[in-house]
Protein backbone atom coordinates (compact mmCIF):
# COMPACT_ATOMS: atom_id res chain seq x y z
CA UNK A 1 0.00 0.00 0.00
CA UNK A 2 1.56 3.14 -1.18
CA UNK A 3 1.78 6.49 0.74
CA UNK A 4 -0.06 9.35 -1.15
CA UNK A 5 2.36 12.58 -1.85
CA UNK A 6 0.50 13.98 1.67
CA UNK A 7 0.82 11.48 3.94
CA UNK A 8 4.72 10.88 2.60
CA UNK A 9 5.56 14.37 3.33
CA UNK A 10 3.71 14.35 6.97
CA UNK A 11 5.89 11.16 7.46
CA UNK A 12 9.09 12.33 6.20
CA UNK A 13 8.40 15.42 8.36
CA UNK A 14 7.27 13.34 11.41
CA UNK A 15 10.63 11.22 11.21
CA UNK A 16 13.10 13.90 10.12
CA UNK A 17 11.88 16.36 12.43
CA UNK A 18 12.68 13.88 15.78
CA UNK A 19 15.63 11.96 13.77
CA UNK A 20 17.40 11.52 17.31
CA UNK A 21 14.89 10.59 19.42
CA UNK A 22 13.38 8.23 16.50
CA UNK A 23 16.85 6.24 16.18
CA UNK A 24 17.42 6.01 19.66
CA UNK A 25 14.17 4.49 20.32
CA UNK A 26 13.68 2.27 17.09
CA UNK A 27 17.56 0.92 18.21
CA UNK A 28 16.21 0.27 21.93
CA UNK A 29 13.37 -2.03 20.53
CA UNK A 30 15.39 -3.91 17.85
CA UNK A 31 18.30 -4.46 20.76
CA UNK A 32 15.40 -5.86 22.43
CA UNK A 33 14.14 -8.21 20.29
CA UNK A 34 17.57 -9.29 19.04
CA UNK A 35 18.92 -10.58 22.82
CA UNK A 36 22.73 -8.93 22.26
CA UNK A 37 23.62 -10.93 18.96
CA UNK A 38 24.19 -7.58 17.35
CA UNK A 39 26.55 -4.50 19.07
CA UNK A 40 24.67 -1.16 19.59
CA UNK A 41 26.82 0.41 17.40
CA UNK A 42 26.31 -1.89 14.39
CA UNK A 43 22.49 -1.53 15.17
CA UNK A 44 22.35 2.44 15.56
CA UNK A 45 23.93 2.71 11.84
CA UNK A 46 21.32 -0.09 10.17
CA UNK A 47 18.52 2.23 11.84
CA UNK A 48 19.93 4.98 10.88
CA UNK A 49 20.40 4.09 7.17
CA UNK A 50 17.02 2.78 6.94
CA UNK A 51 15.79 5.93 8.63
CA UNK A 52 17.29 8.30 6.29
CA UNK A 53 16.10 5.95 3.15
CA UNK A 54 12.19 6.62 4.34
CA UNK A 55 12.77 10.37 4.89
CA UNK A 56 14.85 10.58 1.66
CA UNK A 57 11.53 9.18 -0.09
CA UNK A 58 8.98 11.06 1.72
CA UNK A 59 10.81 14.17 0.88
CA UNK A 60 10.52 13.47 -3.02
CA UNK A 61 6.91 13.09 -3.33
CA UNK A 62 4.93 9.83 -2.86
CA UNK A 63 6.34 6.69 -1.24
CA UNK A 64 5.79 3.28 -3.30
CA UNK A 65 8.59 1.04 -2.81
CA UNK A 66 8.16 -0.51 -6.14
CA UNK A 67 8.90 2.95 -7.97
CA UNK A 68 11.97 4.63 -9.34
CA UNK A 69 12.66 7.08 -6.15
CA UNK A 70 12.46 4.29 -3.87
CA UNK A 71 15.57 2.51 -4.77
CA UNK A 72 17.57 3.99 -2.25
CA UNK A 73 15.20 2.46 0.63
CA UNK A 74 14.75 -0.46 -1.40
CA UNK A 75 18.43 -0.57 -1.27
CA UNK A 76 18.91 -0.29 2.35
CA UNK A 77 16.27 -3.19 2.91
CA UNK A 78 17.77 -5.38 1.26
CA UNK A 79 20.93 -4.67 2.73
CA UNK A 80 19.66 -5.52 6.07
CA UNK A 81 18.07 -8.69 5.70
CA UNK A 82 21.08 -10.26 3.68
CA UNK A 83 22.95 -9.00 6.78
CA UNK A 84 20.79 -10.59 9.14
CA UNK A 85 20.63 -13.55 6.53
CA UNK A 86 24.24 -14.36 6.55
CA UNK A 87 24.54 -13.82 10.21
CA UNK A 88 22.14 -16.61 10.85
CA UNK A 89 19.43 -14.33 12.36
CA UNK A 90 15.50 -15.87 12.15
CA UNK A 91 13.26 -14.50 9.83
CA UNK A 92 11.57 -12.84 12.76
CA UNK A 93 14.05 -11.38 14.07
CA UNK A 94 15.06 -9.73 10.87
CA UNK A 95 11.64 -8.55 10.11
CA UNK A 96 11.20 -6.97 13.43
CA UNK A 97 13.91 -4.52 13.14
CA UNK A 98 11.41 -3.00 10.49
CA UNK A 99 8.21 -3.53 12.22
CA UNK A 100 9.53 -1.84 14.91
CA UNK A 101 8.94 1.37 13.27
CA UNK A 102 5.20 0.82 13.97
CA UNK A 103 5.56 1.66 18.19
CA UNK A 104 7.98 4.31 17.47
CA UNK A 105 5.21 6.04 15.02
CA UNK A 106 2.71 5.15 17.65
CA UNK A 107 4.55 7.07 20.10
CA UNK A 108 5.37 9.76 18.28
CA UNK A 109 1.53 10.29 17.20
CA UNK A 110 0.14 9.78 20.49
CA UNK A 111 2.00 12.50 21.95
CA UNK A 112 1.33 15.48 19.08
CA UNK A 113 -0.23 13.74 15.90
CA UNK A 114 -2.82 16.29 15.82
CA UNK A 115 -6.16 16.00 14.55
CA UNK A 116 -5.26 13.15 11.62
CA UNK A 117 -3.71 10.97 13.74
CA UNK A 118 -5.66 7.88 13.50
CA UNK A 119 -5.78 8.19 9.58
CA UNK A 120 -1.99 8.67 9.88
CA UNK A 121 -1.21 5.69 11.91
CA UNK A 122 -3.48 3.59 9.67
CA UNK A 123 -1.56 4.69 6.75
CA UNK A 124 1.79 4.55 7.95
CA UNK A 125 1.34 1.14 9.35
CA UNK A 126 0.50 0.16 5.88
CA UNK A 127 3.95 1.10 4.68
CA UNK A 128 5.59 -0.63 7.61
CA UNK A 129 3.50 -3.78 6.60
CA UNK A 130 4.52 -3.33 3.07
CA UNK A 131 8.30 -2.34 4.33
CA UNK A 132 8.18 -5.51 6.30
CA UNK A 133 7.28 -7.99 3.79
CA UNK A 134 9.88 -7.02 1.36
CA UNK A 135 12.49 -7.34 3.95
CA UNK A 136 11.47 -10.86 4.44
CA UNK A 137 11.58 -11.34 0.53
CA UNK A 138 14.51 -10.45 0.40
CA UNK A 139 15.74 -12.34 3.67
CA UNK A 140 14.38 -15.26 1.74
CA UNK A 141 16.14 -14.87 -1.24
CA UNK A 142 19.17 -14.85 0.37
CA UNK A 143 18.85 -17.70 2.36
CA UNK A 144 17.90 -19.10 -1.14
CA UNK A 145 21.22 -18.78 -2.57
CA UNK A 146 23.19 -19.43 0.36
CA UNK A 147 21.42 -23.05 0.16
CA UNK A 148 22.46 -22.77 -3.72
CA UNK A 149 25.84 -22.29 -2.45
CA UNK A 150 26.22 -24.99 -0.21
CA UNK A 151 24.70 -27.49 -2.68
CA UNK A 152 27.57 -26.34 -4.69
CA UNK A 153 30.11 -26.70 -2.50
CA UNK A 154 28.73 -30.17 -1.14
CA UNK A 155 28.83 -31.62 -4.46
CA UNK A 156 32.62 -30.88 -5.06
CA UNK A 157 32.79 -32.54 -1.38
CA UNK A 158 31.27 -35.88 -1.74
CA UNK A 159 33.07 -36.68 -4.75
CA UNK A 160 37.08 -37.43 -3.62
CA UNK A 161 39.24 -39.42 -5.79
CA UNK A 162 41.52 -40.98 -2.84
CA UNK A 163 44.90 -42.99 -4.20
CA UNK A 164 44.50 -46.36 -2.53
CA UNK A 165 47.73 -48.22 -2.93
CA UNK A 166 50.64 -47.52 -5.91
CA UNK A 167 48.78 -47.49 -9.23
CA UNK A 168 45.01 -47.85 -7.32
CA UNK A 169 42.77 -44.98 -6.72
CA UNK A 170 39.23 -45.41 -5.72
CA UNK A 171 35.99 -43.47 -5.67
CA UNK A 172 33.81 -43.79 -2.67
CA UNK A 173 30.16 -42.37 -4.29
CA UNK A 174 27.86 -41.76 -1.02
CA UNK A 175 24.55 -40.38 -2.32
CA UNK A 176 22.07 -40.15 -5.17
CA UNK A 177 24.06 -40.24 -8.02
CA UNK A 178 22.23 -37.51 -10.35
CA UNK A 179 23.77 -36.49 -13.70
CA UNK A 180 25.54 -33.41 -12.47
CA UNK A 181 27.02 -35.62 -10.26
CA UNK A 182 28.35 -38.22 -12.65
CA UNK A 183 29.58 -35.95 -14.79
CA UNK A 184 31.60 -34.39 -11.71
CA UNK A 185 32.74 -37.56 -10.48
CA UNK A 186 34.15 -38.72 -14.18
CA UNK A 187 36.16 -35.86 -14.79
CA UNK A 188 37.61 -35.80 -11.39
CA UNK A 189 38.59 -39.76 -11.88
CA UNK A 190 39.38 -39.63 -15.70
CA UNK A 191 41.88 -36.56 -14.35
CA UNK A 192 43.51 -38.01 -11.14
CA UNK A 193 43.75 -41.65 -13.69
CA UNK A 194 46.17 -39.16 -15.87
CA UNK A 195 47.93 -37.10 -12.87
CA UNK A 196 48.90 -40.34 -11.06
CA UNK A 197 49.57 -42.68 -13.87
CA UNK A 198 47.45 -45.50 -11.96
CA UNK A 199 46.31 -48.31 -14.16
CA UNK A 200 43.25 -49.49 -11.99
CA UNK A 201 40.45 -47.46 -10.30
CA UNK A 202 37.92 -48.77 -7.87
CA UNK A 203 34.45 -47.46 -7.72
CA UNK A 204 32.72 -48.11 -4.59
CA UNK A 205 28.70 -48.01 -4.67
CA UNK A 206 28.46 -49.12 -0.61
CA UNK A 207 26.98 -45.62 0.10
CA UNK A 208 24.83 -45.18 -3.19
CA UNK A 209 21.50 -45.96 -1.49
CA UNK A 210 19.56 -47.05 -4.66
CA UNK A 211 21.13 -48.26 -7.92
CA UNK A 212 18.60 -47.85 -11.01
CA UNK A 213 18.74 -47.70 -14.19
CA UNK A 214 20.06 -44.22 -14.82
CA UNK A 215 23.10 -44.64 -11.82
CA UNK A 216 24.04 -47.71 -13.23
CA UNK A 217 24.38 -46.02 -17.05
CA UNK A 218 26.43 -43.32 -15.52
CA UNK A 219 28.97 -45.89 -13.67
CA UNK A 220 29.02 -47.52 -17.22
CA UNK A 221 29.67 -44.83 -18.84
CA UNK A 222 32.58 -43.65 -16.32
CA UNK A 223 34.27 -47.10 -16.43
CA UNK A 224 33.91 -47.32 -20.32
CA UNK A 225 36.05 -43.90 -20.68
CA UNK A 226 38.14 -45.18 -17.97
CA UNK A 227 38.89 -48.01 -20.47
CA UNK A 228 39.53 -46.03 -23.18
CA UNK A 229 42.30 -44.09 -21.10
CA UNK A 230 43.47 -47.53 -20.72
CA UNK A 231 42.88 -48.37 -17.00
CA UNK A 232 41.08 -50.95 -15.52
CA UNK A 233 37.82 -50.17 -13.58
CA UNK A 234 36.52 -52.58 -10.39
CA UNK A 235 33.10 -51.53 -8.81
CA UNK A 236 33.04 -52.52 -5.40
CA UNK A 237 29.97 -51.95 -2.31
CA UNK A 238 27.53 -54.46 -3.89
CA UNK A 239 25.66 -55.37 -0.90
CA UNK A 240 22.76 -58.22 -1.19
CA UNK A 241 19.48 -55.94 -1.65
CA UNK A 242 21.46 -53.95 -4.31
CA UNK A 243 22.78 -57.52 -6.31
CA UNK A 244 19.34 -58.48 -6.50
CA UNK A 245 17.44 -55.35 -7.38
CA UNK A 246 20.22 -54.76 -10.12
CA UNK A 247 19.47 -58.83 -11.63
CA UNK A 248 15.91 -57.97 -11.39
CA UNK A 249 16.43 -54.88 -13.50
CA UNK A 250 18.33 -56.62 -15.69
CA UNK A 251 21.34 -54.48 -16.29
CA UNK A 252 24.40 -56.04 -17.21
CA UNK A 253 27.54 -55.17 -16.12
CA UNK A 254 29.51 -57.21 -18.77
CA UNK A 255 33.20 -58.01 -18.15
CA UNK A 256 33.58 -55.48 -15.45
CA UNK A 257 34.60 -57.09 -12.21
CA UNK A 258 32.02 -56.31 -9.36
CA UNK A 259 33.03 -57.07 -5.57
CA UNK A 260 30.77 -57.11 -2.41
CA UNK A 261 33.75 -54.63 -0.61
CA UNK A 262 36.12 -52.40 -1.24
CA UNK A 263 38.86 -55.09 0.67
CA UNK A 264 37.34 -57.67 -2.09
CA UNK A 265 38.49 -55.30 -4.58
CA UNK A 266 41.66 -53.86 -2.99
CA UNK A 267 42.69 -57.50 -2.85
CA UNK A 268 41.54 -58.40 -6.37
CA UNK A 269 43.94 -55.14 -8.00
CA UNK A 270 46.63 -56.69 -5.75
CA UNK A 271 46.68 -59.97 -7.14
CA UNK A 272 46.42 -58.52 -10.95
CA UNK A 273 49.76 -56.52 -10.20
CA UNK A 274 51.23 -59.41 -8.52
CA UNK A 275 51.90 -57.43 -4.84
CA UNK A 276 51.85 -60.30 -2.77
CA UNK A 277 50.10 -60.15 0.72
CA UNK A 278 50.66 -62.68 3.35
CA UNK A 279 49.48 -62.60 6.65
CA UNK A 280 52.57 -62.68 9.41
CA UNK A 281 52.47 -65.68 11.21
CA UNK A 282 51.89 -65.12 15.45
CA UNK A 283 55.45 -65.76 17.04
CA UNK A 284 55.46 -68.90 18.84
CA UNK A 285 56.66 -68.41 22.56
CA UNK A 286 59.53 -71.75 23.00
CA UNK B 1 14.56 -38.94 5.30
CA UNK B 2 10.87 -38.17 5.66
CA UNK B 3 10.41 -39.29 9.35
CA UNK B 4 6.80 -40.10 10.99
CA UNK B 5 5.03 -40.70 7.87
CA UNK B 6 1.00 -40.99 7.90
CA UNK B 7 -0.03 -44.30 7.70
CA UNK B 8 -3.36 -44.51 6.20
CA UNK B 9 -3.15 -41.16 4.50
CA UNK B 10 -2.45 -40.98 0.72
CA UNK B 11 1.07 -39.36 0.62
CA UNK B 12 1.27 -37.20 -2.55
CA UNK B 13 4.18 -35.63 -4.28
CA UNK B 14 4.58 -33.88 -7.70
CA UNK B 15 7.01 -34.94 -9.79
CA UNK B 16 8.60 -31.56 -11.77
CA UNK B 17 12.59 -32.01 -11.41
CA UNK B 18 15.51 -34.09 -10.91
CA UNK B 19 15.18 -33.20 -7.25
CA UNK B 20 11.39 -34.25 -6.87
CA UNK B 21 12.58 -38.23 -7.82
CA UNK B 22 14.58 -37.92 -4.89
CA UNK B 23 11.91 -36.90 -2.75
CA UNK B 24 9.76 -39.74 -4.43
CA UNK B 25 12.61 -42.02 -3.62
CA UNK B 26 12.71 -41.18 -0.13
CA UNK B 27 8.59 -40.85 0.49
CA UNK B 28 8.60 -44.60 -0.58
CA UNK B 29 11.09 -45.64 1.56
CA UNK B 30 9.79 -44.00 4.39
CA UNK B 31 6.56 -45.85 3.70
CA UNK B 32 8.01 -49.29 2.72
CA UNK B 33 10.05 -49.74 6.34
CA UNK B 34 6.87 -48.20 8.11
CA UNK B 35 4.97 -51.71 6.67
CA UNK B 36 7.72 -53.31 7.46
CA UNK B 37 9.02 -54.70 4.04
CA UNK B 38 12.48 -56.41 4.02
CA UNK B 39 15.43 -54.49 3.36
CA UNK B 40 15.37 -56.44 0.32
CA UNK B 41 11.89 -55.89 -0.84
CA UNK B 42 12.56 -52.19 0.13
CA UNK B 43 15.56 -51.57 -1.84
CA UNK B 44 13.40 -53.25 -5.09
CA UNK B 45 10.24 -50.65 -4.80
CA UNK B 46 12.30 -47.46 -4.16
CA UNK B 47 14.21 -48.28 -7.42
CA UNK B 48 10.52 -49.26 -9.28
CA UNK B 49 9.60 -46.04 -7.59
CA UNK B 50 12.86 -44.17 -8.60
CA UNK B 51 12.40 -45.55 -12.45
CA UNK B 52 8.41 -44.61 -12.58
CA UNK B 53 9.20 -41.39 -11.33
CA UNK B 54 12.30 -40.99 -13.90
CA UNK B 55 10.09 -42.21 -16.65
CA UNK B 56 7.24 -39.36 -15.57
CA UNK B 57 9.22 -36.82 -15.28
CA UNK B 58 11.38 -37.46 -18.91
CA UNK B 59 8.72 -39.18 -20.86
CA UNK B 60 5.20 -38.01 -19.33
CA UNK B 61 6.85 -34.42 -18.88
CA UNK B 62 5.85 -34.21 -14.66
CA UNK B 63 3.12 -35.68 -13.17
CA UNK B 64 2.52 -36.55 -9.50
CA UNK B 65 2.67 -39.28 -7.41
CA UNK B 66 0.52 -40.93 -4.28
CA UNK B 67 2.10 -43.35 -1.97
CA UNK B 68 -0.52 -45.53 0.22
CA UNK B 69 -0.06 -48.42 2.62
CA UNK B 70 -2.24 -51.73 1.61
CA UNK B 71 -3.59 -53.98 3.60
CA UNK B 72 -5.35 -57.56 2.48
CA UNK B 73 -6.20 -58.89 5.58
CA UNK B 74 -2.89 -60.69 6.11
CA UNK B 75 -0.41 -58.75 4.69
CA UNK B 76 0.70 -55.47 4.41
CA UNK B 77 1.82 -53.40 1.13
CA UNK B 78 2.80 -50.06 -0.14
CA UNK B 79 0.69 -48.79 -3.69
CA UNK B 80 2.48 -46.27 -5.65
CA UNK B 81 0.04 -44.45 -8.62
CA UNK B 82 2.05 -42.28 -10.63
CA UNK B 83 -0.22 -40.22 -13.49
CA UNK B 84 0.98 -38.03 -15.96
CA UNK B 85 -0.85 -36.10 -19.09
CA UNK B 86 1.66 -36.49 -21.72
CA UNK B 87 1.26 -38.04 -24.96
CA UNK B 88 1.05 -41.73 -23.72
CA UNK B 89 2.79 -44.80 -25.03
CA UNK B 90 1.87 -45.66 -28.63
CA UNK B 91 3.46 -49.82 -28.41
CA UNK B 92 3.43 -51.24 -25.06
CA UNK B 93 4.61 -54.52 -25.98
CA UNK B 94 7.87 -52.47 -27.74
CA UNK B 95 7.87 -49.98 -24.55
CA UNK B 96 7.85 -53.60 -22.33
CA UNK B 97 10.76 -54.81 -24.43
CA UNK B 98 14.01 -54.56 -22.62
CA UNK B 99 16.62 -52.36 -24.30
CA UNK B 100 14.39 -50.59 -25.99
CA UNK B 101 14.31 -46.71 -25.35
CA UNK B 102 13.24 -43.87 -26.90
CA UNK B 103 15.11 -41.52 -25.01
CA UNK B 104 18.79 -42.30 -23.96
CA UNK B 105 18.47 -44.77 -21.60
CA UNK B 106 19.81 -47.94 -21.14
CA UNK B 107 15.91 -49.55 -22.03
CA UNK B 108 15.62 -51.24 -19.01
CA UNK B 109 13.32 -48.97 -16.50
CA UNK B 110 9.62 -49.84 -17.73
CA UNK B 111 10.49 -53.56 -17.85
CA UNK B 112 12.64 -53.17 -14.92
CA UNK B 113 10.57 -52.10 -12.36
CA UNK B 114 7.75 -54.19 -13.39
CA UNK B 115 9.98 -57.47 -12.17
CA UNK B 116 10.63 -55.24 -9.37
CA UNK B 117 6.95 -55.11 -7.85
CA UNK B 118 4.30 -57.61 -7.27
CA UNK B 119 1.50 -56.04 -9.26
CA UNK B 120 1.33 -54.25 -11.84
CA UNK B 121 -1.05 -52.21 -13.79
CA UNK B 122 -1.14 -49.58 -16.93
CA UNK B 123 -3.05 -47.61 -18.65
CA UNK B 124 -2.12 -45.04 -21.22
CA UNK B 125 -3.63 -42.91 -24.26
CA UNK B 126 -2.68 -39.89 -26.05
CA UNK B 127 -5.61 -38.13 -24.66
CA UNK B 128 -5.37 -39.26 -21.00
CA UNK B 129 -2.05 -39.78 -20.47
CA UNK B 130 -0.56 -42.48 -19.16
CA UNK B 131 -1.28 -43.52 -15.11
CA UNK B 132 0.61 -46.90 -13.91
CA UNK B 133 0.30 -48.16 -10.42
CA UNK B 134 2.56 -50.33 -8.66
CA UNK B 135 1.81 -52.88 -5.31
CA UNK B 136 4.44 -54.48 -3.39
CA UNK B 137 3.35 -56.24 -0.32
CA UNK B 138 5.14 -57.80 2.42
CA UNK B 139 6.57 -60.94 2.67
Amino acid sequence: MALNAEESGRLAALLGGHAEQVTARWTEIVTGSLRGRLSQAELRRQVQDLHRAIVASGEQGAIDLSAENSAELRAALSELSRGRARQGFSATETTISVFALKDVLAELLQDGGGANALHDYIAFSKLVDELGLFTFESFVRTRESLIADQAEQLLELSTPVVKLWEGVVAVPLVGTLDSARAQVVMERLLQTLVDTGSPYAIIDITGVPAVDTQVAQHILKTVVAARLMGADCIISGIRPQIAQTIVALGIEFGDIATKASLADALRHVLRLTGVETARRQPRRDI
Amino acid sequence: MTAGVDLGHPQAQAIQSDEDVVRVRQLVRAVAVAVKLSLVDQTKVVTAASELARNTLVYGGGGSVEVTTVDNGRRMGVRIVFADSGPGIADLDLAFTDGYTTGGGLGLGLSGARRLVDEFEIETSAEAGTRITVTKWSR
